[in-house]
């Protein structure tokens, strides 16, 4: 039998509302049950003064130190090198089975599970480099972690710039160079903005590849070859040992706000920047 | 005369197909070369060999020679950025660069390492100028180009051709898009600038290289049939082909 489109519309509309309805409601749940019983242990002196007693009382200080420190790190080694590669292979290699190899090689690194990063970290940065458990391999490690995301998510963004654009600047006696600085990045950054951006919140918010890399000191770190405590890992930590469910909380919610802050953010940079552009 | 281009037994091939069949002939300095034919013929592959933008394409080869001046420009030590500079492109679809007008102007030059304030502006007025837009942007150079209209953004990249200061011009269906008005004066422009320059334009309007063109050379299947005078070609073609083609029968 034959339904009527009027009915497979709503249908569809049915379906396909009712699955957006459902993921805001996940998000929404779980922002107000984290919120819920962390916002009350949160104030200022909870994000300004030291722990005590394992993280049974105090503050959180030191983990915010860590949480800024190591994502902040791994940021300003991951950038570059991921913006310079997806360059090179969008605009200085021809299509081709190395190219290729390539891609697929950064789809599969960036589908890796962080542990295992935290495992090749371990082993290479803390035992064979003799960095130990520091702020140096923990961000070295993220940095590993999240290379393969910028540098996708700035291929996408490089290869989403009109090729006319390309022409019209080589057309004009540009080297390869020239087009990539004046014309490219450009034209490029928003996309690459968000890759950054994506990959920001992702090592914020990494546990795995961090405890085993960059320890967990309740310190305040004074070199790049001190251990240091995330708040992702202070709140596995606390969680896991049963220490304190309270500030467990506490420190959950910070970290949620943390990475809502720098998201909003990273929309209200890039609007800015493409309202002045056009 | 002074010849500018020579082409010699120029073969060209995209994925091993051979879309350009040996070619044979000269392009006189100071004048404006037609070139019609219908799609498919070859014309603006041959266009793009003159400033070798089908590098940019893969899968290209070519065999035969392209002189530009005396110098083979496919000769593996021939500059291919200093090429550019002096063979200049106007592509079918108008490209203004996401850039303020004086800033699409000026992109050529600045290239090169000019960025005297006083030489830059001196340019992008006579170059507008010369591209028939300059009273029409005059009071709204640091506008973004893209918010010209179409036949404005076809002067625009003229004129950014123009600020070059190359030897040649090569346009690719410049008024494929643009309406008759912008159509003319892009043409009352090309007239004016062969006394500098050496122009070829492509053209799938077999009127408009009546209209412009000193010499038209027909392109069919990739191969060269015929090349003369605009005189000739249009009242005593010398192919059956040609009187077939400029007289609307096929294409």
């Amino acid at each position: 039998m034959r339904i009527h489109p009027r009915y497979t519309q709503r249908g569809a509309v049915a379906v396909l509302g009712g699955a957006t309805v459902l993921t805001l409601m996940i998000l929404v749940f779980i922002i107000v049950f984290i919120l819920e019983k962390g916002l009350p242990v949160i104030n200022l002196k909870f994000l300004t003064s030291n722990p005590e007693d394992m993280g049974r009382a105090g503050g959180i200080f030191p983990t915010l130190i860590g949480t800024i420190l190591l994502p902040l790190l791994a940021i300003i080694i991951a950038t570059p090198l991921g913006i310079f590669t997806s360059v090179y292979l969008s605009e200085y290699t021809k299509e081709n089975k190395v190219t290729r190899i390539i891609r697929f090689g950064t789809d599969c690194l960036a589908g890796i599970p962080s542990i295992i990063f935290g495992l090749f970290g371990y082993i290479f940065f803390v035992i064979t480099l003799g960095f130990g458990w520091s702020i140096l391999s923990g961000g070295l490690t993220l940095a590993v972690m999240i290379l393969p995301t910028i540098i996708r998510t700035s291929e996408e963004a490089i290869r989403a710039v009109p090729k006319s654009y390309r022409e019209v600047s080589f057309s004009l006696g540009a080297t390869s160079w020239q087009t990539v600085k004046k014309v490219i990045l450009p034209n490029a950054l928003p996309g690459i903005v968000t890759g950054i951006m994506l990959s920001v919140g992702r090592s914020i918010g990494e546990t795995a590849a961090v405890i085993f890399t960059a320890g967990s000191s309740l310190r305040i770190p004074d070199s790049l070859f001190d251990s240091t405590r995330t708040m992702a890992v202070h709140f596995y930590i606390l969680a896991r040992e049963g220490i304190s469910a309270e500030n467990a909380y506490g420190t959950a919610a910070t970290l949620i706000i943390a990475v809502l802050m720098v998201n909003l953010s990273a929309y209200w940079l890039m609007n800015r920047f493409i309202s002045k552009r056009s | 005369m002074n010849i500018k281009f020579h082409i010699q037994d120029l073969n060209f091939y995209f994925n091993n197909e051979k879309v350009l069949k040996g070619i044979n002939f000269e392009i006189p300095a100071n004048k404006i070369l037609g070139i019609i034919g219908p799609s498919g013929s070859g014309k603006t592959t041959f266009l793009r060999a003159l400033n070798r933008m089908n590098d940019l394409e893969t899968g290209t080869r070519i065999e035969g020679k392209i002189l530009l001046d005396g110098e083979d420009i496919y000769n593996s030590d021939y500059d291919v950025v200093a090429l550019r500079k002096k063979v200049g492109m106007v592509f079918a679809m108008p490209v203004p660069l996401p850039m303020s007008i004086y800033e699409n102007v000026v992109y050529g030059p600045r290239l090169s390492g000019n960025n005297d304030k006083t030489r830059l502006d001196e340019l992008v007025e006579k170059s507008l100028t010369a591209a028939y837009l300059w009273d029409e942007v005059k009071d709204r150079l640091k506008t973004s180009g893209m918010r010209l209209s179409g036949g404005q953004q076809q002067r625009l990249c003229l004129a950014r051709v123009l600020a070059m200061e190359p030897e040649a011009i090569l346009l690719d269906e410049p008024s494929s898009g643009l309406d008759p008005i912008s159509t003319a004066k892009i043409e009352d422009a090309l007239t004016e600038l062969k006394k500098e320059y050496t122009i070829i334009l492509v053209t799938n309007n077999t009127k408009q290289a009546a209209r412009v063109a000193d010499n038209t050379a027909f392109f069919l299947m990739g191969e060269l049939i015929e090349i003369g005078s605009t005189g000739q070609i249009f009242t005593t073609p010398g192919k059956i082909e040609t009187n077939d083609y400029i007289t609307g029968r096929f294409g």
